[in-house]
């Protein structure tokens, strides 16, 4: 009979004992766990990136539902172990499950330290631990207003950078004088300080909380010298410290932590202990590098292994905001005996310090340029003399022995036992290994053979290399096409940091996301002005340089380079007034061609550019206003005559067209949107192949969408069936929305939907009533900006150099 | 002998765009780009005769509008695969003064 295996607690280091446990002695035990939090397990290192919005929570996820089936493990979410009988060996969780075990492995991590300060109890006050705490501050965030985030540590930085990066005014209280001070010097310390108010998070040193004061909530903060900040939000992160309350009410011994040996094992022989709540040697841990030891050891100790034993070690201290880069490890105070090594290159933001001892590294900070971090880990570590090379060691490995190496080849320098993956303790000969003998060609798979780089990530670069070098071309890299020449990041990636770095400038962008050439090309140009334009309707300034000449003249550009204009005919109804006009205008400038277009509209084609502004003026004067026919914008929503006329009309086909589209023109998408609205479901205004189309019956609206009838024949997905024709509005507004904030450019409706999934889409836009009207209200708020017409702007003067030529020469001699 | 023709400001001429300067002989497209370098080339795009000054400009090129060739403002001729060159225009800058080699010009009309 298998044993009975219960584990209090699914964070990361009872998840990875699981996976060791699963290959030592796979069927060993019958494992159950409860897990106080509603979920699975997933990497706590990466809540700061959910906060920022870089990554989202199912990108974390470390096992799915799948993998608790697949091993055979029942999984208890949202139970908490409130008792342990040690004399029964049963556990009881507070929903009344009463389970027996043979050895229990309690991982109950740690608990926020909530300063006692009067009002920590208020509403609003959060502290920052788990996905529960992450969600309740994007939420807290979406108000744009206050935070005032307590703590100057790792936990409270990226919490700060988190909210700020989610659109919040950020204050970071700190009692000590600079920041990070247990893993920092003064000096890195204070450049810290510096990058984080650069991303206009305030910070305040030295600062005492007295207390949180407000109506019923949070409203501010107060400190000892009386400075008052204003606050709708506060974060506690001031610490941590190990969640042993349940193993001391069963009588385990604790003292900081629970007390384990070497073993993990407490003082009753058949309960374990293990991660954050554990104490070893009078240590306790809270970095993922020695958990996952732990998480090792303990596994071994359960598959019978007795030597398996746990060793102190140093662990590297890394700060996860994007864009600051900073590295810490060991003993860094100063000394009588010790000696060090500095170098400031102000201009670069760079700061490095090594202490040295008796010619050994035992402490390094590095800040601003990282990337010899685990070259003087290894040093250290491996306790190198390094008098030798003394002179040069500061500027890192690439430039020992002479001329400076390419990264390439001081990544092909590390020795075999070099740690790369400082979270899972991965070893440059681990991975190669695992490559060859695996034959493992892209990213994931090493992530999944080794899991190096599997946790925080910051050693993407170092793996991707070291795979490059093991197999050369067959190295696959990240399968994301990227933009264009200009970078390597594909759309996705680009939209997201936009959003998150709140880069607002095609400049920024390029300067934080390293393109590689000053300024970009025709390919990514367009693209970034326009996730500018949707990201940013009301500080981004739309960039005429980077849009392709149709929308920088509102006319479509012929084989001849002249121009076709077509004027906005509202669901495509006209009258006599505006086709005398047009008729007018065709006369007037000698129009060559008058053609009636596919979306309900009449061409004018052949027009000089010259003449544009005139034309438009003439329109204009009629009432017209551009018809839009050349933008990455809607275009047209075509219509038959509905109930006014036709005897088999449902409902008011050509109204609703109309409101459609007064509501929505001048709007800016990925690629072109054309809609159509028909009376009935003989569907005359052919709205089961268009980008968004909408079938009149007598119950309502069926709503449709992702037709495509151009390079691709498609028809439509049913998006749903709503009653009034504002639902079918609101619903088509919001649907437009989320393709507008997740479109990559130039991919149109049918192809974004097939790539997010039709049921995803219904899900947010037809389930999902709070999701839809935040699109409607983002679609609305940007309308707000986008809405002007470009004919009339035009007419009246603006870039009036676009349209005549710089000047005309030569002509006099040529007539002599 | 270069013939020097003044044919407007720096500053008529957006960054990173162009305009255009009639001649006997059709348009000269005259660009800017992001670093105030300036270029003359004939409006013409060596592929299917498509105006290079209505395209868009990226460090020290333009893309066509018509079937997106690249071409170098430096050297007139098609980047990446494409083949085919366009003439370019000699241009001195004298303060904010543009001026176009009209020498040029003639000897193409001769």
């Amino acid at each position: 009979m298998t044993e009975r295996l219960v584990i209090i607690g699914n964070g990361m280091a009872p998840g990875r004992m699981l996976e060791h446990l699963l290959e030592q002695a796979p069927g060993r035990y019958t494992v159950t766990i409860f897990n106080a939090e509603p979920r699975v397990n997933y990497d706590r290192i990466m809540l700061s990136p959910v906060l920022s919005g870089e990554k989202a929570y199912e990108e974390i996820i470390i096992h799915g539902d799948g993998w608790y089936i697949a091993n055979n493990i029942t999984l208890y979410k949202g139970h908490k172990i409130i008792a342990i009988d040690r004399e029964a060996k049963t556990v009881t969780s507070d929903h009344g499950v009463t389970e027996p075990y043979d050895k229990l492995v309690i991982a109950t991590g740690s608990v926020p330290f909530i300063i006692p300060v009067p009002g920590h109890d208020l509403p609003g006050v959060l502290t920052y631990r788990d996905l529960d705490d992450v969600q309740a501050m994007m939420l807290a965030a979406q108000s744009r207003a206050k935070a005032v985030v307590i703590g100057g540590g790792l936990l409270g930085l990226e919490a700060a950078a988190g909210l700020n990066a989610q659109g919040m005014d950020v204050t970071v209280l700190h009692v000590m004088p600079t920041l990070m001070e247990r893993q920092l010097d003064p000096a890195a310390g204070y450049l810290l300080q510096r990058a984080v108010e650069q991303r206009g998070i305030k910070v305040i040193t030295k600062a005492n909380t007295q207390a949180i004061t407000g109506n019923g909530k949070v409203g501010q903060v107060e400190l000892a010298d009386g400075t008052i900040i204003p606050a709708t939000l506060v974060v506690m992160a001031v610490g941590i410290r190990p969640n042993s309350a349940l193993a001391k009410q069963a009588g385990i011994a604790v003292n900081r932590g629970i007390v384990v040996d070497a073993g993990m094992r407490s003082n009753d022989p058949d309960i374990y202990a293990l991660g954050e709540c554990a104490e070893v040697n009078g240590q306790v841990y809270g970095l993922v590098a020695p958990l996952y030891e732990m998480a090792r050891v303990a596994a071994s100790q359960l598959a019978g292994n007795e030597a398996a034993a746990f060793v102190h070690m140093d662990t590297p201290t890394k700060l996860k905001v994007t864009g600051i880069d900073l590295f810490s490890l060991g003993d860094f105070a100063e000394g009588e005996d010790r000696q060090e090594i500095v170098l400031r290159d102000a201009a670069a933001g760079v700061y490095k310090r090594l202490v040295l001892k008796d010619d050994r590294i035992i402490g390094t900070v590095l800040y601003g340029e990282t990337a010899d971090g685990a070259w003087f880990n290894d040093l250290k570590k491996k306790q190198t003399d390094i008098s030798e090379m003394r002179d040069t060691l500061i500027f890192g490995q690439s430039y020992q022995g002479g001329a400076p190496l390419d990264p390439m080849a001081a990544v092909a320098a590390l020795p075999d036992d070099a740690e790369i993956c400082g979270c899972n303790g991965v070893c440059k000969g681990k991975i190669t290994g695992a490559i060859t003998a695996k034959g493992l060609t892209s990213l994931d798979d090493v992530r999944a053979h080794t899991k190096a780089s599997a946790s925080c990530g910051s050693c993407t670069g170092l793996v991707e290399k070291l795979m490059v070098l093991t197999i050369g071309d067959k190295y696959n890299p990240a399968a994301v096409q990227p933009m264009c020449g200009c970078t390597t990041l594909g759309h996705d990636e680009v939209r997201r940091l936009i959003v998150a770095k709140r880069l607002k400038t095609i400049p920024a962008v390029m300067q934080e996301l390293e393109w590689t050439t000053s300024c970009g090309c025709a390919k990514c140009r367009p693209a970034l002005n326009y996730y500018l334009v949707c990201d940013w309707p009301d500080d981004y300034a739309d960039d005429y340089q980077s849009r392709f000449i149709n929308e920088r003249v509102h006319a479509n550009i012929q084989k001849d380079g002249t121009y076709s204009v077509v004027p906005r005919m509202w669901g495509g109804v006209t009258n006599a007034a505006e086709l005398r006009a047009i008729a007018d205008v065709v006369d007037k400038f000698e129009i060559p061609m008058v053609k009636v277009t596919g979306g309900q509209r009449i061409d004018m084609l052949g027009i000089r550019k010259e003449d544009l502004p005139a034309v438009w003026a003439d329109l204009g004067q009629a009432g017209f206003v551009s018809g839009h026919a050349y933008a990455k914008g809607l275009r047209t929503v075509k219509t038959c005559v509905g109930s006014d006329w036709c005897r088999f009309g449902t409902q008011d086909s050509t109204g609703l067209g109309i409101r459609i589209e007064k509501f929505m023109w001048g709007s800016w998408t990925p690629a072109k949107v054309k809609m159509a609205v028909s009376g009935c479901p003989r569907n005359c205004a052919e709205a089961t192949c268009k980008d968004v189309g909408v079938i009149c019956v007598d119950s309502g609206y069926e709503i449709h969408f992702a037709g495509a009838a151009g390079l691709d024949i498609k028809g439509t997905e049913v998006l749903g069936l709503v009653k009034t024709e504002d639902e079918a509005l609101e619903h088509i507004v919001a649907l437009t929305q989320m393709y507008r904030e997740q479109g990559r450019y130039l991919e149109r409706i049918y192809k974004w939907a097939k790539r997010i999934g039709i049921t995803e889409i219904k899900r947010q836009i037809m389930d999902d009533a709070s999701k839809r009207k935040a699109y409607y209200d983002r679609f609305v708020f940007s309308q707000k900006f986008a809405q002007v017409d470009p004919w009339s702007e035009r007419v009246s003067g603006k870039d009036k150099h676009e349209f005549r030529p710089m000047a005309s020469v030569g002509f006099a001699q040529a007539a002599e | 002998m270069m013939n020097w023709i003044s044919i407007g400001s720096l500053s008529d001429i957006p960054r990173r765009g162009a305009r255009c300067v009639a001649t006997p002989q059709g348009k000269v497209a005259v660009f800017r780009t992001q670093d105030d370098q300036v270029y003359a080339i004939d409006d013409h795009c060596p592929h299917r005769g498509g105006p290079l000054s209505q395209g868009i400009v990226h460090g020290t090129a333009v893309t066509c509008p018509l079937h997106n060739w690249v071409i170098s403002l430096e050297t007139g001729k098609a980047l990446g695969a494409d083949e085919g060159a366009v003439r370019t225009i000699p241009v001195r800058i004298e303060g904010e003064r543009l001026f176009i080699a009209l020498e040029a010009l003639a000897s193409r009309a001769a």
